[in-house]
């Protein structure tokens, strides 16, 4: 007979805090949109601030305020695109598919200043007098693009230099912003030049640090038939508005610094 | 309630029988959440806020139901269920009232639901508080002064540790060691130091 009465006391305990919690639930009960739910099913969840919104939930919820566009969001797939427009009942306009780029062909070529036993980060090396590179403005190789990718569409290659898979990469600008050299661009992924380079040295002090370094001869600009391609700064510049993808200033380039991208 | 035993309490509580570092409850959160000084603050608070809470309606609830029905053997799963039940519906009313304080402190309030550093406090309570089966004089104020700087010496720690977590991130450690194993080994130093203020006992 002991038995009886923890149970009574118990269960009636645990009766008297499930119906509390149904009343409180219904009476504190708060309207998630529907359509909150169904974009975040839609989102890639990666949670990478790309957007510059505070999370996927966060760039949910200003989609259906109207503060952003689909487009904001550089992570989701066309499928996934369409998807939220529905729901949000607006039309999508297509997007252009960019990918991050390197501007720099060093890593093992380029010559070092001194040996350095620091901290195997690009942060910590580029501390120091600009890092241990021979060239100030190249890549020092120790892949912080690669950890802070969220998608993992970079890995170290063997020359020391990141490699972007293009079909991984979103365009969500981390490696833009991690990098302390500033060597990665955003560029359209139907424009396969581009200048792996980004010296800004004169052409003698280039090519005594780095064979693939731009020296700036002029002969890309020169030899444009659309004028896409300017020197500023020693440095060979693509106005991606004017280039049709020639390509001569490929072929023409003596250092093979512009470069073009594997498909 | 004298003011001595008050402060007695309070280095008691915060200092010698840190809950963290003296007697090992709660570490998940204390590993979990310790990685950054901002959440730590947050955790710190919510804990610290459901401590208070929950020590004093368990201490209505043994002093009014299980005493009386003496069946004060059955506290531990009844102290559990009210607990759990309380910050559900705490979870909701935040929700409601304040979507600004939920965003900092709702996601923190599902992880301690069960937290035993929670259930450790009340228990403790229930332990010093009460004795032959009656309360003694001034119990529901100690029992809530007990818990609330139990809270607040588990905050310390966890602010203690985001601090080094946060320093740790910046240095050379080897690949093995990295994250969670250096953070054990540095949470055991850190307990070391708190034992010592318990003095050595042979």
């Amino acid at each position: 007979m002991e038995i009886i009465l923890p149970i009574i006391v118990l269960s009636s305990l645990g009766i008297l805090f499930g119906l509390g919690l149904a009343f409180a639930s219904k009476k504190f009960c708060v309207a998630e949109d529907p359509r909150l739910t169904g974009i975040i099913k839609c989102l890639p969840g990666a949670n990478c601030g790309a957007c510059g919104k505070p999370g996927c939930i966060g760039f949910a919820e200003s989609l259906i305020q109207g503060e952003a566009s689909v487009n904001s969001c550089v992570a989701t797939e066309d499928e996934e695109r369409r998807e939220i427009s529905k729901i949000l009942g607006v039309a999508l306009k297509e997007k252009i598919k960019t990918a991050a780029v390197l501007h720099c062909g060093g890593g093992r070529k380029v010559k070092g200043r001194f040996i350095y036993d620091g901290i195997k980060t690009c942060a910590a090396s580029n501390l120091i007098m600009g890092g241990h590179k021979a060239c100030l403005y190249g890549c020092l190789g120790f892949g912080d693009c690669s950890r802070v990718c969220p998608f993992g569409a970079i890995t170290m290659g063997e020359e020391e230099l990141p490699v972007v898979d293009e079909n991984k990469c979103t365009a969500c600008g981390k490696c833009v912003a991690i990098c302390p050299k500033n060597l990665f661009s955003l560029i359209a992924a139907d424009k396969p030049y581009y200048t792996n380079c980004s010296s800004l040295d004169l052409g003698k002090k280039v090519m005594s640090v780095c064979k693939v370094g731009c020296i700036a001869c002029r002969k890309c600009a020169n030899s444009c038939p659309h004028k896409a391609i300017e020197i500023k700064n020693n440095l060979a510049v693509f106005d991606y508005s004017k280039c049709k993808n020639a390509g001569v200033c490929f072929t023409v380039c003596p250092t093979k610094a512009i470069a073009k991208r594997e498909k | 309630m004298d003011l001595g035993r008050l402060i007695m309490i309070i280095i008691s509580m915060v200092f010698i029988n840190n809950f963290i570092l003296s007697k090992f409850l709660g570490m998940c959160p204390f590993i979990g959440v310790s990685r950054e000084t901002k959440p730590a603050i947050s955790m710190g608070i919510a804990v610290t806020f459901v401590m208070a809470a929950s020590s004093v309606i368990t201490w209505l609830l043994y002093n009014y139901v299980l005493i009386p029905f003496e069946i004060t053997y059955l506290r531990t799963i009844t102290f559990i269920l009210v607990i759990a039940a309380f910050v559900q519906f705490v979870e909701m009313v935040i929700r409601k009232v304040s979507v600004a304080l939920y965003r900092a402190l709702g996601i923190y309030l599902p992880l301690i639901t069960t937290n035993c550093a929670i259930l450790g406090v009340t228990l403790l309570n229930t332990n010093e508080f009460f004795k032959d089966n009656h309360a003694v004089a001034g119990s529901f104020l100690l029992g809530l002064a007990q818990s609330v700087f139990a809270g607040l010496g588990f905050t310390l720690a966890l602010i203690l540790m985001s601090a080094i977590r946060e320093r740790l991130d910046l240095l050379d450690i080897p690949e093995s060691m990295k994250g969670i194993p250096i953070a054990f080994v540095v949470a055991s130093l850190m307990s070391l130091a708190f034992m010592g203020f318990g003095g050595f006992r042979f």
